[in-house]
């Protein structure tokens, strides 16, 4: 009986020790931020080698899925969740806005080398279907000296749920009645015209091959395979290409009136240099974690990943998360039960 | 004498126990299905399967057009694949020089070990451009017709039914190769010695394979029914009803591989899952009706034979 108790209490002290020397957490979610999350991931397992922490780009669908059945430790969306997912849940999740991205119209038209003009109602009768051909009125009208040939548009989207659709169609429900009636807003909707493949790969892979296709990529994606794309017009009137500042530009805006629960859409935000068709991406963590001790992990990890972190998004062509926002996030996190 | 026969209880009980476990996981797979899917199946009854509508946002959901985009491949796969698939069964197992025969089957065979989806990609970059030349070039009185309407994509039903038909080739040739090659050598003297020409030798050889080379055409038609992959990369994923070639359009293996990581919303999910048990339901009753014909070939062709055997016995 001795010897079982010694075995027993020298077993559970093992153990402790092995739990305390590797922790490792799971999370899983949008794919959009997965190349930074990685990065993001890995740095900080150099500064603390004892934590691992896991994380599968299934997409965001997934990611709220599996953090409301409570099968990985955070989750990672593109689009906020809706209030009857936050009810469904066990336990108040917090969103907490980690990088910001972008979406990007691409085209292919036959004889146009040029970058070309986009605006929001425009995009958005081209994907309803309103527009059919290149040379429609309205497009020309963007593009004074660009000889737009009278090719057929063929429109490009996603096939599986995303939350690069959700920016795209976000955008799209705030710039064209129509679309917000008619088709709405989520990861998954129903495209009224197009045809549709699966990821960033798929949509631009049709663009590539299709004479008069449009599509839209995600701007990282954009960046790291070199494809072009449009500029759009802002609320302010002004035509901007997106990049790291121009996306900046709509954080910034959207920081001077930020909610509590930092659910908050920055698609066609006011200002002369901001990218209309911006969005943050979420990590999302329960109030009241389950598991203390990764509770406080995660919680020193985002410290981190607002401030250290930060840096890293840049350098691969996420915007940073802005200062006062952060300070903002900083508070939250302190609200996190890990005692 | 015990000892055997306790060997023999225990490999039947043992195999049986393998027949039981199948039986139960076909059953148990259906019933996950049906459970899975209950709230849509609530929600929508049989309507499901007449609606054209796939809508996230609003919770509307319909069957029809992936089960009509299923069906319509496959069908078209199957009448582009069987004559081809048919031929080479014949060419190897008839007419081919006998140094040929081994490259010919392993270069068969090779077809069938390329993964789908490498077969996707090779659609994506190959066949689909290739397609859309074709499309381009159709003359206009063709474009007139409703089975060549549309604007010339590349992605849709005409690229997916070819590829389907490449992928189910290799299956049904080399079953329907098997079961030729099964057929008698005193059948096939039989005929030449009643003076039959070489054609007339191989229509008798497929008139006695019949029922494999049936079973054969079945199999790819199964295959061609639940590809996922390689279908959804090219087939332009629009969930439509259209008998145009040109049209993309959409089949249920490929929205449930879509959109099934994503889905967040209850209904949603259980849609999928009803689709999933929709083409369950369509694949088995493909194969029961493809085994009850099969059966009834066979039936012909036994009564033929035992009614010839019969009198000689009440005769001794």
């Amino acid at each position: 009986m001795t010897k079982l108790a010694y075995g027993a209490v020298g077993i559970a002290f093992a153990g402790a020790t092995l739990a305390a020397q590797s922790m490792q957490i799971n999370g899983a979610g949008a794919t959009f931020p997965a190349p930074i999350y990685t990065k993001w991931f890995s740095e900080y397992n150099k500064l603390h080698p004892d934590i691992r922490i896991n994380y599968q780009p299934l997409g965001s669908g997934a990611g709220v899925r599996q953090i409301t059945g409570r099968t990985v430790f955070f989750g990672a969306s593109d689009g906020p969740m809706t209030p009857d997912q936050l009810l469904a849940a066990p336990g108040k999740i917090l969103h907490l806005p980690t990088v910001l991205g972008a979406v990007v119209p691409v085209y292919n038209v036959p004889g146009v080398s040029q970058e070309l003009k986009f605006s929001g109602p425009v995009l958005a009768d081209i994907f309803l279907g309103k527009i059919t051909k290149w040379n429609d009125p309205a497009v020309v009208k963007l593009n004074p000296g660009v000889n737009l040939p009278g090719a057929d548009i063929v429109v490009a989207h996603r096939s599986d749920g995303s939350g690069t659709t959700y920016i795209w169609v976000d955008y799209f429900s705030k710039v064209s009645p129509e679309w917000k009636k008619r088709v709405g807003v989520a990861q998954s909707v129903n495209w009224p015209v197009g045809v549709a493949a699966a990821k960033n790969d798929g949509v631009a892979a049709i663009v590539s091959q299709t004479p008069g296709a449009i599509g839209y990529v995600e701007l990282i994606y954009a960046l790291q395979t070199k494809t072009a794309y449009g500029q759009v017009q802002n609320a302010n009137g002004k035509f901007v290409k997106a990049s790291i500042d121009s996306v900046t530009a709509a954080a910034a805006e959207a920081a001077k009136q930020m909610p509590a629960d930092y659910r908050v859409s920055i698609t066609n935000a006011p200002g002369d240099a901001v990218y209309p068709i911006s969005s943050f991406t979420w990590l999302l963590l329960y109030q009241d974690p389950k598991d203390k001790a990764q509770g406080k992990a995660m919680v020193d990890f985002m410290k981190w990943a607002l401030t250290d972190g930060q840096k890293f998004a840049g350098e691969m062509g996420y915007a940073p998360i802005p200062k006062n926002v952060v300070e903002m996030e900083m508070k939250t996190l302190a609200t996190i039960k890990i005692q | 004498m015990k000892k055997t026969r306790s060997d023999d209880l225990g490999f039947r009980v043992g195999t049986g126990l393998f027949g039981v476990i199948l039986i139960g996981l076909v059953a148990g797979i259906a019933f996950v299905l049906y459970s899975d899917a209950s709230v849509a199946i609530w929600k929508f009854g049989w309507r499901f399967w007449q609606t054209e509508i796939w809508d996230p946002v609003a919770g509307e959901f319909g069957a029809r057009p992936f089960i009509w985009g299923t069906l319509y491949s496959s069908v078209l796969a199957l009448v582009i694949a069987g004559p081809i698939a048919l031929g080479i069964a014949i060419y190897i197992s008839e007419l081919s020089p006998a140094w040929l025969r081994k490259p010919l089957v392993f270069l068969t065979e090779l077809l069938a070990a390329i993964p789908s989806i490498v077969y996707g990609l090779w659609g994506i970059f190959v066949l689909v451009p290739f397609v859309r030349r074709l499309e381009a070039g159709t003359p206009d009185w063709m474009r007139a017709l409703p089975l060549f309407s549309g604007p010339p994509l590349g992605l849709g039903m005409l690229s997916a039914a070819l590829l389907l038909a490449i992928m189910i080739v290799p299956f049904s040739s080399s079953v329907a190769r098997e079961v030729l090659r099964a057929v008698p050598q005193a059948q096939r003297e039989g005929a030449y010695a009643l003076g039959a020409t070489r054609w007339e030798a191989i229509r008798m050889a497929l008139f006695y394979a019949r029922t494999g080379i049936v079973g054969s055409i079945m199999l790819g038609f199964g295959r061609a029914l639940g590809e996922t992959m390689a279908v959804t990369m090219v087939i332009g994923n629009t969930p439509q009803v259209s008998t145009s070639l040109f049209a993309p359009q959409y089949t249920m293996a490929a929205v449930i591989a879509n959109e099934f990581a994503e889905a967040a919303d209850e209904l949603h999910l259980n849609a999928l899952v009803e689709i999933g048990l929709v083409l369950f339901i369509i694949t088995l009753g493909v194969n029961v009706v493809s085994r009850a014909f099969i059966w009834s070939l066979g039936r012909q062709s036994r009564t033929r034979r035992v009614r010839a055997v019969r009198p000689a016995p009440e005769a001794a």
